[in-house]
């Protein structure tokens, strides 16, 4: 298959994230504005020069995008409404490029956010999808915990992985949490206590597991002469692939759909792993994370564990993998989940990470997963980012 | 391997019993093919009628070819076990309170990954057999058991939340002049009944099996459906320790409306077979609603057992499968009114009966011990719809191809000259 | 003074007593049992309509059903083919006065301990008589066997061959109607023939003459004992029903204090 045309002259600029809430009494369109509103300030842009709008939330019922324009008072010729949880970042990334390269928008506004009630993830659960309402929820009604749990379970078995592998991930996570004060979780996390927590669903508990919280992403897309003319910090898309329902023949999930599309994404990229300095994945549960290591090309199928077993996944270890604690310790805020990554590279190449920037972070790749629609994650999504202009 | 099953101890009075919770009920249209089978105790997936590739989870079109011709099948059930959990935590009430909960990913051996309940006999990665069953929520589910059977599999907590055993449960039996009760009776206590209580109508009117059913045990308490009082009475006395009730009370006799020159029969078959429900509904079926989570003798099945004229009229029976209809009706309007608590209501289908008001049908007919045989299997099974004998699966499989078909076989004129 | 209110003042004072000769109208009380494929006499059956609750809030009330032969009732000649064609055959159409009348009662207890299906003969009456003297004509005449006092099975006593219990044979019945123009005939079973009366020629008897005849019959009737072999007024009006052939009432006896 034929490369795609090249993303060139295409930039993402002003990422934003809100401190994430364990519990809000708030809605959606309060997140979602307060990340636009941090995307804004940060770029020095008005709202009314906005006028392409990317919009990814599963709380905003009864609106969608449409409501959303009105609500905040924007006025876009562009409009998007990205329902793919884990993989809407990398989605939302290659559409909006598109549009900016064919000048159908200036500047893209993609945004990321929701919230968290009290009985918000119950309530998510009971209308997520049919195939989940019809053949996974009344087996159990564990949820995603139920089913990363099968997988997990199928994984160990298939490659030898074993808990503390697993939890050597969510610990180094942990440790980078602790410098993002955006995040949830704010005490350390010890491999005993990983080892000992409270079971949720066989293999996984209490620590494999991200904690639904509210919050909100936001990031911008536009031309490079755009950010160059504002003299806005800047990061170059060199590549984004995204793939829907992939291997269907695999009667369990050890891959993902990066499999079918990696080899475009590096080929496009001009790139390899060895040249990536930040690595985020998308990490509702550490197994996937394993998957993502090795379906991404760092490591070779089955191998995942032993190269957590090799490498220091922290901030200033040698392989720096979600900087800013990722789900599994910043927190989960529903569809921003599928942004945190993105922002988080997005701060990492144009040097705005701060307490979780990764020294001389030049190349980062933010890969994305969601939407368990049955018995696996349907959409896949992966984005290299380069530095363009710094802070 | 399952422990054995204990009869529950006396019940604390000072206890709260358990409110009945359920697991989800909300199913696609589609996925209620699974539903319809498991009613009946069958392993069905939908197949494409065009390419034969077998779809799950349920579908409006094939997978394979995008035929949206599918129809529900029954498909080889042995599988391969290959990933399993064992759910520590749910937001689900239902599931919340019986805690941990087994479940796997089965990949038949016909293609198709599904996500079963597991039965405790179920061995780590091991082949299973799959089988459908009716969940608390009314709705077909799918369970992994083990290749060969294991002692006292039905004892697991699983199998109980699955089936209406009648195993250490309390019985009442409608009708004890019944010809069909001293043999109801027997297999209830054949397989493990707890209690078997049978009504008695006008007790100064003496019959034979009476004493048939004192040597079997049964006690024998005075019951008149077609009296409120009687029926208010009984249920005041022993309606919360009716675990399953069984209807069997039953008013036939031949004629249909112009063969008969007034309704006084007919009236006796409404009062017996349709109000005669309505009346145990009423009596019994507010506690038996609000005992179904109360242990090992919860409350779990209503049975009714009807006339298979109750979906197609049978002329010479023509007045009596008219209150069949009726009673077959009531019997859907229950299982609504039963749905929040998991109340089963299963209706046990006969064709003619071996007995003195189908004496000039020809047979095949069913006998009192097949009744009680396919009773007791179907509340082990927990289904909704068993067909007992072969007329009774003859006019199911004919009014499931057409029902106006059935409707024309069942009323033929005499040909004339 | 007028004999009304001569008799106002002795039921006031007690001398003259009222006694109810009628079983309370229940759902289980036994009715007549004929072979399944005939129609059956409709049990006594009670339905609330509303109980001072949301279906009524201030009222209580039921709706009945049964038979016109169910409980204690009374039989109009149209109940039996012998009087089909009589005029004034049916409840509905007796004349008022048929109602009350003198009564007399036969007692037959003894002879019923000893035999379950007693036939009461025309000598057994004769030897009545002679104690108590002729019986009146247009009198009511009570056959008290103390059956009214059996419950639940044996009341009917269904055995095998049919129902066991006494009643009149034929040549008395037409004594009683020929000879002695008696208004009707009541017992205290749930039929004025035996149990056994299906065998008889013709078969019930009683039924038959004293329909064919114009007269009246009373079943299922209680407290005979607390009667007085003669002297008692009986006052048993049935339900004005149209073209009715019996009807559940309330019979009542009025009793001189002894």
């Amino acid at each position: 298959m034929a490369l795609p045309a090249s993303y060139e002259g295409v930039v993402l600029a002003a990422p934003f994230s809100t401190t994430y809430q364990r519990y809000s009494i708030d809605t959606a369109h309060f997140w979602i504005a307060k990340a636009l509103k941090g995307s804004l300030d940060a770029a020095g842009i008005r709202k009314d020069e906005l006028d392409g709008f990317s919009v990814s939330s599963f709380t905003l019922f009864p609106d969608t995008a449409v409501g959303l324009t009105q609500h905040l008072g924007l006025s876009p010729a562009w409009l998007d409404h990205i329902p793919m949880g884990g993989a809407s970042a990398g989605v939302a990334v290659r559409r909006a490029a598109r549009a900016v390269q064919a000048g159908d928008a200036n500047i893209i506004a993609c945004v990321a956010g929701d919230t968290n009630h009290i009985d918000s993830f119950r309530q998510l659960l009971s209308s997520f999808s049919r195939f989940a309402m019809d053949a996974s929820y009344p087996y159990g009604y564990g949820g995603p915990n139920a089913n990363f749990a099968l997988l997990t379970d199928r994984y160990m078995t298939e490659y030898g992985a074993i808990r503390e592998d697993f939890g050597k991930i969510c610990v180094s996570q942990r440790d980078n949490a602790l410098k993002n004060p955006n995040a949830v979780m704010k005490k350390p996390l010890t491999l005993d206590q990983y080892l000992n927590a409270r079971p949720i669903a066989d293999p996984i508990a209490l620590f494999d597991c991200v904690m639904p919280c509210a919050g909100s992403e936001c990031f911008f897309v536009m031309r490079e002469e755009e950010a160059e003319r504002r003299g806005i910090p800047y990061a170059r898309l060199s590549a984004a692939i995204e793939r829907h329902n992939a291997h269907r023949e695999d009667p369990i999930q050890l891959r993902g759909g990066w499999t079918v599309d990696i080899e475009r994404l590096w080929e496009m990229a001009r790139c390899s792993p060895q040249d990536i300095d930040v690595l985020q994945t998308y990490d509702d549960y550490p197994v996937i994370v394993m998957m993502q290591f090795e379906d991404l090309g760092f490591c070779e199928k089955g191998t995942a564990p032993e190269f957590v077993r090799n490498h220091d996944l922290t901030i200033t270890g040698d392989f720096p993998h979600n900087t800013s604690g990722g789900q599994l310790s910043a927190g989960q805020a529903g569809a921003a989940g599928g942004f945190i990554g993105l922002v988080e590279a997005l701060r990492q190449v144009t040097g705005q990470a701060g307490g979780t920037q990764v020294k001389a972070a030049r190349k980062a790749l933010v890969s994305g997963f969601g939407m368990i629609n049955y018995d696996r994650g349907l959409c896949s999504s992966a984005v290299i980012l380069e530095s363009g202009v710094q802070a | 391997m399952t422990e054995a099953l204990f009869p529950p101890p006396k019940k604390n009075p000072q206890k709260r019993s358990i409110k009945p919770t359920r697991p989800p009920e909300v199913r696609s249209r589609a996925s209620l093919g699974l539903t319809a089978a498991a009613a009946e105790g069958r392993f069905a997936l939908q197949q494409c009628t065009h390419c034969s590739a077998w779809q799950y989870p349920p579908r409006d079109a094939c997978v394979n070819c995008l035929s949206t011709d599918l129809e529900w099948n029954e498909i080889a059930a042995e599988g391969t076990l290959i990933a399993e959990t064992t759910v520590q935590t749910s937001p689900r009430l239902y599931y919340r309170e019986r805690m941990p909960w087994r479940m796997g990913t089965v990949q038949l051996d016909a293609g198709p990954v599904i996500l079963a309940h597991l039965h405790e006999d179920v061995a780590e990665k091991s082949r299973v057999r799959m089988i459908a069953r009716l969940d608390r929520a009314g709705q077909g589910v799918l369970v992994a058991m083990p290749v060969e059977d294991t002692p006292l599999m039905e004892d697991a907590s699983l199998m109980r939340e699955l089936t209406a055993d009648p195993k250490h449960r309390r019985i009442l039996i409608t009708d004890a002049r019944a010809s069909n009760a001293p043999a109801i009776a027997k297999s209830l206590f054949d397989a493990g009944a707890a209690t078997v209580f049978a009504g008695e109508a006008e007790a100064w009117r003496p019959y034979p099996a009476r004493s048939e059913l004192e040597n079997l045990g049964v006690d024998i308490m005075p019951l008149d459906v077609t009296d409120t009082l009687s029926v208010q009475t009984l249920a005041g006395e022993i309606g919360g320790k009716t675990d399953i009730l069984v209807n069997n009370a039953q008013f036939v006799r031949p004629g249909g409306a112009m063969s008969r020159n007034d309704t006084g029969f007919a009236r006796d078959e409404i009062e017996v077979n349709y109000l005669g429900m309505m009346r145990l509904a009423q009596a019994f079926g507010p506690a038996m609603n609000s005992r179904t989570s109360d242990g090992i003798n919860s409350a779990a099945a209503w049975v009714n057992i009807l006339y298979v004229g109750a979906l197609a009229n049978t002329a010479g029976f023509g007045a009596f499968a008219a209150s069949q209809a009726a009673a077959y009706s009531l019997s859907q309007c229950l299982r609504a009114e039963f749905r929040d608590s998991g109340l089963r209501v299963m209706n046990l289908f006969t064709g003619p009966t071996e007995d003195d008001w189908f004496q000039l049908l020809p047979p095949p007919k069913v006998l009192p011990q097949a009744i009680a045989r396919e009773l007791v299997k179907g509340l082990q099974a927990g289904l909704e719809d068993v067909w007992c004998g072969d007329i009774a699966k003859d006019v199911r499989e004919r009014f499931r191809r057409d029902p106006k078909v059935l409707e024309r076989e069942l009323t033929f004129g005499s040909e004339g000259p | 003074m007028s004999i009304l209110t001569q008799l106002a003042g002795a039921l006031s004072s007690g001398s003259v007593q009222v006694i109810d000769l009628t079983h309370t109208l229940d759902p289980d009380f036994p009715v007549i049992i004929l072979p399944p494929e005939f129609g059956q006499c409709a049990r006594f059956r009670m339905e609330e309509i509303s109980a001072y609750d949301h279906r009524g809030p201030a009222w209580k009330w039921h709706n009945i059903s049964m038979s016109e032969h169910t409980g204690t009732h009374f039989d109009a000649p149209s109940h039996w083919i012998s009087g089909r064609d009589l005029p004034s055959n049916s409840v509905d159409a007796i004349k008022p006065a048929d109602f009350i009348g003198p009564v007399v009662v036969l007692d037959c207890v003894e002879a019923t301990e000893n035999d379950e299906d007693f036939e009461l003969s025309r000598a057994d009456i004769e030897e009545w008589e002679k104690a108590h003297g002729k019986i009146p004509e247009h009198s009511w005449v009570l056959m008290r066997t103390d059956w009214s006092k059996r419950s639940g099975a044996e009341y009917l006593n269904m055995r095998e061959d049919g129902p066991h219990s006494p009643g009149p044979s034929a040549e008395a019945i037409r004594f009683l109607i020929d000879e002695r123009g008696i208004r009707g005939f009541g017992t205290e079973t749930v039929g004025t023939d035996g149990g056994q009366a299906a065998h008889a020629t013709p078969p019930y008897p009683a039924h038959y003459f004293l329909h064919g005849a114009g007269r009246y019959g009373l079943q299922c009737l209680a407290n005979l004992d607390k009667l007085p072999a003669t002297g008692a007024v009986l006052f048993a009006a049935p339900l004005k029903i149209k073209d009715g052939t019996g009807s559940p009432l309330r019979v009542l006896a009025m009793v001189e204090s002894a």
